[in-house]
């Protein structure tokens, strides 16, 4: 039997008050588990309890007084983002209201004419704007999962403990370049390469944008995932191993199955940053009202669209409303996406299985 | 503890922060409202005089060329100059919050109306400069001269020219023969020049050109796309790309763009540049404009590769395009 690694994450052993109580706090919430929603849940308690802890060991007297204002300030911090999200979106849709008795959804829906400033007649189409998000999206992720995935199951399983630092502080620095300079480098190295390798009429398209797309969202999905797998416990590890499992089979027959909300939340996080994501698409993929037809077809995302065009309307115009009225679609993609992966992991009951 | 969980505990608190600084800043939103709609002319800041202009991207460069000179030549007047756009600027000025709005586009009927409406003052237009567009292809394309016709049967919606060939070129670089017609987002004023010139002010653009946010970039575009055709100012000529001779009719001879060919009107995309004023301009605002309109700020207008004029302020829409004749004639220079 080849030699491995001690199975036990040696950085995990040690551990403190702080770490025990987090702990217990990951193990009631089943963080090993949990789905995007409640994976951000499970963040914010455990930031207030981690916090608490500090001070607490540092000055105990100050706890005691300031356990009340604490209290309320963590409650606070957790209630803060569902007060965000609908207030965000009362705005958004209080914005857009305005011109849904007027908009003809039947065309907004399903017309690729996107014309607002049109002489004859404006024309509110996003047919071919869903089209583009949804086509560099999905390409996007089609390069970023099992690039993300498999650099996480690299970086939590087999890579040597300097190499593990090594990668994850480079990971996270891609992670942190902004998306103007992703856009940048599609527009100008990425773009004129696809030219001469693709015989393409313009190098930003489709192609360009899913590839710029997935190299952003490869950080997030490399580190929620290799949390997702860190989180399995050692136990299962050695018990696949007596079984006589290589590492491979552990990873696809052991890990995958255990870590699978983890991973399918590193997933979902993936997808929310390409169907989000604006500047760098609005540089990388042309910007084209168009439906394509190819991989070389430039095209325009939802987000985009309201990137260029918000910024000159008159405030309170019908081009304007509709713009909004295209913020509150991103909110029901994003809102279905959410909703179709607690499905999946949960069932329609929500049942968690702890 | 990794980087991200060592970072836990301050998203809490960042949280915290963020929603008071919320709160405050929409408290102080409404607060400040009276005082910012009712700027006027001129503001004065500590015995110093400030212009505020802003608008079109096209002409921001000479804005805040005219800018700095005034400047230097007026240490007591300081001219604030931003861009964002055409629609920008105008918007802005019905909201009374800037002095003047550059415009590379005819304010339009409803705009007038409400900035009537709004500030009880008629804008008043202002034609400070003249811009020529050009039609830019990569270098090496073995094309001079094009029509508006065919311009407009490539960009129009309905044309239909689509490949090189069409043109009778042979595009070597370009594989596919698609033309890939690069332009400008649709709240350019560049954008809405082009389309009342070469399309008519009744046709739309074909959809699935590929629009760029900024004039320089139609041109860097361009350069690096074989198959690419794009229009923008007329002063962003660079390495790679080349000018098209513009003709108005298929198989007249083109016409080279250039100051002289804008100002005798023969360059059919020439257009004029405008400043709007809220009312007739008084004071150091006043002082400025005809310090723009006088030889010296024309100077900077030819320095910069527009090209010159002078002009009094006209009635809104006093020119209006013929329709038989799509191309607008450029505004009459007076000299």
């Amino acid at each position: 039997m080849p030699k491995r690694r001690p199975r036990v994450n040696p950085r995990r052993r040690p551990r403190n008050r702080q770490s025990d109580v987090k702990a217990a706090w990951t193990n009631k919430l089943n963080l090993a588990s949990g789905a995007m929603t409640m994976q951000r849940q499970a963040n914010t308690a455990r930031s207030g309890i981690g916090w608490c802890a500090q001070l607490g060991r540092a000055t105990h007297w100050l706890l005691d007084i300031s356990e009340l204002p604490m209290e309320w300030l963590i409650r606070l911090c957790g209630w803060s983002a569902i007060f965000f999200v609908f207030a965000i979106f009362f705005f958004v849709l209080k914005e857009g209201a305005g011109v849904l008795g007027k908009l003809d959804l039947k065309e907004f829906l399903t017309s690729p004419n996107w014309r607002p400033d049109s002489a004859v007649r404006p024309q509110y189409g996003i047919l071919a704007l869903l089209v583009g998000t949804f086509s560099v999206t999905t390409l996007a992720m089609l390069i970023a999962v099992p690039l993300g995935l498999g650099s996480a199951v690299y970086v939590s399983e087999f890579a040597g403990r300097r190499t593990k630092e090594t990668l994850k502080v480079v990971i996270e620095l891609l992670a942190a370049i902004p998306s103007v300079v992703w856009g940048f480098v599609g527009y100008m190295v990425l773009g004129p390469i696809i030219i001469r390798l693709t015989g393409a009429p313009i190098g930003i398209n489709v192609l360009n944008g899913g590839i710029i797309l997935a190299l952003m969202s490869v950080p997030i999905i490399v580190s929620v995932g290799e949390d997702a797998l860190r989180a399995v416990p050692d136990s299962y590890r050695e018990a696949a191993a007596a079984l006589g499992a290589n590492r491979w089979e552990t990873v696809y027959r052991v890990l995958f199955p255990a870590a699978k909300k983890g991973l399918l939340a590193a997933v979902l996080l993936g997808v929310g940053r390409a169907v989000g994501e604006t500047m760098a698409v609005l540089m990388a993929t042309g910007h084209a009202v168009q439906i394509p037809h190819s991989l070389l077809d430039p095209v325009r995302t939802l987000t985009a669209t309201i990137a260029a065009e918000l910024g000159e309307t008159v405030a309170g115009d019908d081009h304007y409303a509709v713009l909004f009225v295209i913020g509150v679609v991103l909110f029901a993609v994003a809102f279905a996406v959410n909703l179709t992966a607690d499905v999946v992991v949960n069932g329609w009951r929500g049942g968690r299985n702890d | 503890m990794t980087a991200k969980s060592a970072l836990r505990p301050f998203l809490c608190v960042i949280n915290t922060v963020c929603l008071a600084a919320v709160l405050s800043v929409s408290l102080l939103g409404t607060g400040c409202k009276p005082s910012a709609s009712k700027t006027g002319e001129a503001g004065s800041a500590g015995g110093k005089k400030v212009i505020r202009v802003e608008g079109s991207d096209t002409m921001i460069n000479l804005a805040q060329a005219w800018a700095e000179a005034y400047h230097k030549k007026h240490p007591d007047v300081s001219v604030q100059v931003s861009g964002g756009g055409s629609g920008v600027g105008i918007a802005s000025l019905i909201a009374g919050v800037v002095d003047m709005a550059n415009a590379s586009r005819d304010m339009e009927e409803k705009e007038f109306k409400r900035a009537e409406a709004e500030q009880g003052k008629k804008p008043v237009e202002h034609t400070v400069a003249l811009d020529a567009l050009a039609v830019y292809v990569k270098k090496d394309i073995p094309l001079e001269a094009i029509s508006l016709e065919e311009l407009a049967e490539i960009y129009g919606d309905g044309g239909k020219i689509t490949k090189w060939s069409q043109l009778n070129v042979k595009n070597e670089g370009c594989g596919s023969d698609d033309i890939t017609r690069v332009g400008r987002q649709n709240n350019s004023g560049t954008y809405a020049y082009f389309r009342e010139v070469v399309l008519g002010k009744q046709r739309d653009y074909k959809l699935g050109s590929v629009d760029q946010s900024g004039s320089k970039d139609v041109v860097t575009l361009v350069s690096r796309t074989p198959c690419a055709i794009g229009y923008s100012g007329m002063g962003y000529l660079a390495g790679d790309v080349k000018w098209l001779k513009i003709s108005r009719k298929k198989g007249e001879p083109g016409v080279e763009p250039g100051i002289a060919s804008a100002l005798d009107g023969t360059y059919p995309l020439a257009r004029p540049l405008y400043i709007y004023t809220l009312g007739e301009a008084t004071g150091a605002a006043k002082d400025y404009l005809d310090w723009i309109k006088s030889e010296e700020g024309q100077k900077i207008v030819a320095d910069l590769g527009y090209v010159p004029v002078t002009s009094e302020p006209k009635a809104p829409n006093a020119e209006a395009a013929p329709k038989s004749e799509p191309a607008a004639p450029a505004a009459e220079p007076a000299k």
